[in-house]
């Protein structure tokens, strides 16, 4: 008899609680940014595709929705993925992709509202997910502690590195 | 053998190995830089620590380098002592200080024996906290890209390059930290096997500049084991796939054959499977554009009614490809495709080695050989791999002088260091100066005739009951017999032909030289070089060579010719060719990229390249190796002798065969001489553990999004019916038969050293023996064919044509590969300094030249050492007449 009064009054005393339950669409879920929901591919602070296509994201992938072919820019040097398709009706948004990512590319952002009719709108190309922003991480360049000389770093201009070696130096 | 211990194992071991080697080679996992099981140990890179004890007892030890200490009797090692495990984490941790941070964008990277010996060393933290040593890349041509930034100075380049393979022109520069490998100045390289430096450099300093161009790792490749197309070798190579294009090839370890390296022309040249010039539709009369599979065949099946059909075959098709075109066709209205010029040569350079008592060697074979003659070859130019095992067989009989100090062989830099530039004798007879004239003792630069009687001068002087060719000089005389002696004086000694002068009197001497050898009691071998992948074995089905195939079929008013695989610009004359084709009614051609040929034909057929197809080549030491298809094209095509088959059944005369290992094993049947090479891989219904063999790795990536643009629903993967592979991740993933290696790949192991870990014993057989089956076997007595042609004479009709073959640009199908084209440059005629002199013409001037009545717009080069009256003619160069005749010059 107790429990049963103990019950009611629970039940009772939840109608005067906080409302979990929101007004969805009218209202937004308020989410960590850290919420892993539709990827993207970010750039860097001088507004250059952060993808280099090492095919990181792509061997990390448990479902093997990600595909990409990597290609060279003849002028700056800058290796960067010609295609990158995402099939989100694959995608089980683990993040591995993002933790794989050794450039900052490819990023899991708060935005779940990717719902299509039709599986095929799905299939995200480079241009669905390029965005212009740095995304999570900010202030990264992976050229610019990288090795490798591109267009506006040459070699021995990148974070602590040392100027090139002269070869035909003599001193010991 | 030798007792030893190895992290309490009791072994047996060779004591002429190392303890690196005979670790390795039981199966443990010790990290390595300098090491190469081909290029020896130098102890530079302080990675193979191991602790070694005194005895029993020793429970202290002491930390050794195990590639610099023989496999002793009673040796106890311990590679996990705790000692050794530190003493070689601080040594990569030291090595890695300057490494860049380029991983992403390197293309060695998945792949990388530095990232594999740095996870093996447990190095995973950088403390190093200074400023990294940069260095400025070079230009090293089209197939070689440079990133000095990644170098961990193992000094395995140079020691590959320069010491291996005999180049010159990349060295170490600059010292301590600084110190650089490249060149000297920027400029392509010029060794033809510098596509090595991608597998021997253990990082990315060296790189695939064709694979960079469309970079794929190494997990996401479709891979097949196949066969280089590119010369008669016939090495064996991994081809890649990724996303319907071939992304690279790489060298297939086989111990009798290619062993761990590949030439340029095999690694670079695939290119010309991407080629836009691939055929993938079908052709008929009447329409413009291509038609489909259907229409053609509705159209064949009409115009071949009741017609009578000849078949041409080819040297570069495969086995069965030709012999069911033989089938289709019958015996008499089969050629091999080869002109008869060439057709009797290779027939007699094929039945020398079938009917001869003397042994084609394999290239193992040849590297283990003390003395060598070359006749008439370039052979760097026209089978280089060949060239690379002549190179190393000339230091066996120099190597000794290291055993009597006391130095084991593979201690590389003393042994070096003994030897100097010695090697054991190696002549060369050859029209124009050859890529091993540096480590030759004697040259013989002469027109073919007299190459061919310095030939029988040798032979005689081996065997005084031969004649001896009258008129020759006392030089030459002194020459023959300087020759005849140092042949005799080693038990191995080799003689290397073949068909590239276009002289069969050359092919005769060569093997009188090597009868002569054999019945003095050595173990001579005769290895013979031919001009394409299966030239040895289509001459091996035989057919009738072209001009009687079309001379018979004009009598015999045959109404449609097939053409399979086959450019005839490329065997006759230009004139003779229109003449022969305008004579039939339908001329069908199966080819995969556009001829002059397929530009004739009534009918294209497109066919599979040698990665769209499964077939067998026989190379031109007698060893049938089968190759398999890599990828299922997107493009309608498919094997040649599966599209002659379907001709077939439109036509109603179906085969019974249906699938590749039908077509292998009717060959094997219908013909004794190709007995058991059906047998030389395992058949399709082959499963270990019930699972096909994947032609994907386990981390292949991308399955559900590749193909998500064209159809969100994931398709069916392709079966394959005619190899005990699939073309899928899914299968058996251990270690396959050596025939079915699809990738190297071991736990730990991602870059190709984990060949170790395939073979019996490091830099031995692979497991369950090599790939291949020998279809010749020396008879017990020879003959000699003794035919001494006259000497060289000038002609006074102008000058006399002799072949000159160029690695890059000879050979028709890596022609069509932007990398080699870069390399290839424009036909040429070569001029000795004489006649260019009473033709006033200078190095880098345009003429024209006509051969019979095909006039050429050729370069001239003076070549210093050319023989007066003769003219180097780039051979296989576009617009160049095959049929090499006088040359005269138009200005």
């Amino acid at each position: 008899m107790l429990s049963h009064l103990r019950s009611i009054g629970l039940a009772l005393a939840h109608t005067f609680a906080k409302r979990e339950t929101i007004q969805y669409p009218d209202q937004k879920v308020d989410l960590a940014a850290r919420y892993r929901g539709r990827i993207v591919l970010t750039r860097d602070p001088d507004g250059m595709e952060r993808c280099v296509g090492c095919y990181l994201c792509a061997a990390a992938c448990p479902v093997d929705c990600i595909s990409l072919e990597a290609g060279n820019d003849e002028e700056t040097g800058r290796r960067y993925p010609v295609t990158f398709r995402i099939n989100f009706s694959r995608c089980i948004f683990c993040g591995y992709c993002e933790e794989a990512c050794p450039t900052y590319a490819i990023q899991l952002t708060p935005d779940y509202e990717i719902c299509e009719y039709d599986r095929k709108n799905l299939v995200y190309e480079k241009k669905d997910l390029l965005i212009a922003g740095q995304g999570k991480q900010h202030g990264y360049n992976f050229y610019r502690v990288a090795g490798m000389a591109i267009a506006g770093k040459d070699k021995g201009e990148g974070q602590n590195e040392l100027p090139p070696v002269d070869v035909k130096g003599l001193m010991p | 053998m030798a007792k030893i211990k190895i992290n309490g194992k009791e072994l047996e071991v060779d004591p002429k190995k190392n303890l690196l080697e005979a670790s390795i080679s039981a199966g443990f996992d010790v990290p390595y830089f300098c090491w190469h099981p081909k290029l020896g140990s130098i102890g530079s890179c302080r990675q193979c620590a191991v602790v070694k004890y005194r005895d029993e007892n020793d429970k202290v030890g002491r930390v050794v380098m195990s590639c610099m200490e023989p496999a002793s009797e009673g040796s106890i090692i311990s590679t996990d002592a705790p000692q050794a495990v530190e003493f070689r984490s601080n040594v990569i941790e030291a090595l890695m200080t300057n490494h860049p941070h380029d991983c992403p964008v390197c293309d060695e990277g998945g792949e990388c024996h530095l990232q594999d010996m740095t996870v093996m060393s447990g190095h995973t933290t950088r403390r190093y906290e200074f400023e990294k040593r940069t260095h400025k890349n070079q230009y090293l041509g089209p197939f070689i890209n440079h990133e000095m930034n990644r170098c961990i100075q193992c000094y395995r380049c140079v020691r590959y390059y320069r010491d291996y393979a005999g180049g010159d022109d990349l060295n170490v520069f600059s010292s301590r930290n600084r110190v650089y490998f490249g060149r000297a100045n920027d400029g392509v390289l010029e060794s033809e096997f510098s596509g090595n430096l991608v597998e021997v450099c253990p990082t990315g300093v060296f790189t695939d500049k064709t694979l960079k161009k469309h970079h794929t790792r190494k997990w996401d490749l479709t891979t097949a084991p196949s066969i280089c197309v590119h010369c008669s070798v016939g090495c064996n190579t991994i081809a890649g796939e990724r996303y319907g294009t071939v992304r690279r090839i790489y060298s297939r370890y086989n111990e009798q054959v290619n062993g761990y390296f590949l030439c340029d022309r095999g690694r670079f040249g695939y290119e010309f499977v991407n080629s836009d010039q691939r055929i993938k539709k079908y052709f008929i009369p009447g329409a413009t554009e291509g038609v489909n599979k259907t229409a053609a065949f509705d159209f064949i099946a009409k115009a071949l009614k009741g017609k009578k059909i000849v078949g041409i075959g080819s040297p570069r098709a495969s086995l069965e490809t030709n012999f069911t075109l033989k089938q289709l066709v019958g015996s008499e209205n089969f050629s091999t495709g080869l002109s008869n010029f060439d057709y009797q040569l290779a027939k007699l350079a094929v039945d020398t080695l079938r009917n001869g008592c003397v042994k084609s060697p394999s290239l193992k074979e040849v590297e283990l050989s003390e003395s060598v003659f070359v006749l008439g070859e370039d052979v760097t130019q026209t089978a280089p791999m060949l060239a690379l095992a002549i190179r190393q067989g000339i230091k066996n009989l120099v190597k000794p002088k290291a055993d009597k100090a006391g130095i084991p062989q593979w201690n590389d830099a003393p042994v070096r260091e003994i030897i100097q530039s010695a090697h054991g004798p190696l002549h060369i007879a050859a029209p124009v100066a050859t890529r091993l004239d540096d480590v030759a003792t004697t040259t013989y630069y002469n027109a073919p005739e007299n190459i061919a009687r310095l030939g029988y001068a040798v032979a005689h002087y081996i065997n005084s009951k031969l004649v001896l060719p009258s008129g020759l000089t006392e030089d030459v005389k002194t020459l023959a017999g300087k020759i005849a002696a140092d042949l005799l004086a080693s038990d191995k000694p080799l003689v290397v032909s073949g068909v590239h002068c276009k002289n069969e009197d050359i092919i005769k001497a060569a093997s009188d030289v090597a009868t002569a050898l054999k019945e003095a009691g050595k173990s001579v071998s005769l290895s013979l070089t031919f001009e394409e992948s299966n030239s040895f074995g289509v001459v091996m089905l035989n057919g009738k060579p072209l001009e009687v195939l079309f001379d018979a079929a004009k009598t015999g008013k045959v109404e449609v010719l097939i053409v399979v695989e086959n450019d005839l610009y490329r065997r006759l004359s230009q004139e003779r060719v229109d003449a022969y084709l305008s004579q039939f009614e339908q001329v069908i051609v199966l080819d995969h990229n556009c001829t002059s040929t397929t530009k004739k034909a009534s009918v294209i057929l497109p066919v599979g390249t040698f990665t769209e197809a499964d077939g067998t080549f026989v190379n031109q030491e007698g060893r049938a190796q089968r190759f398999y298809q890599v990828f299922v094209p997107e493009s309608d095509t498919a094997e040649s002798w599966r599209r002659i088959a379907e001709l077939a059944a439109a036509i109603e005369k179906p085969f019974e065969a249906s699938s590749f290992f039908d077509f292998t094993s009717a060959v094997a049947n219908a013909m004794p001489q190709f007995k058991g090479i059906d047998g030389i891989a395992p058949p399709p219904d082959y499963k270990i553990e019930g699972q096909k063999v994947p032609r994907e790795s386990h981390r292949y990536s991308g399955r559900t999004a590749m193909k998500a643009n064209i159809s969100v629903h994931e398709l069916k993967p392709a079966e394959d019916l005619d190899s005990p592979m699939s073309f899928t991740m899914e299968g058996f993933q251990g270690e396959a038969p050596s025939a079915l290696t699809t990738s190297y790949w071991s736990p730990g192991w991602n870059s190709v050293q984990s060949i170790n870990k395939y073979q019996i014993e490091v830099g031995g057989a692979l497991h369950g023996g090599n790939p291949g089956l020998r279809l010749v076997e020396p008879a017990a007595k020879g003959t000699y064919y003794q035919s001494i042609p006259d000497a060289f004479k000038v002609s006074s009709k102008g000058l006399v044509a002799v072949p000159v073959y160029k690695i890059f640009g000879s050979e028709e199908l890596s022609a069509k590969a932007p990398a080699v084209k870069e390399r290839s440059g424009e036909a040429f005629v070569a001029l000795s300094t004489a006649d260019a002199k009473k033709l006033a013409l200078n190095e880098g001037d345009t003429v024209e030249i006509s051969m019979g009545n095909q006039v050429t717009s050729m370069n001239v080069i003076i070549m210093k050492e050319l023989t007066e009256g003769l003219a180097g003619i780039s051979v296989g160069y576009c617009g160049v007449n095959p049929e090499l005749s006088e040359v005269s010059f138009k200005k």
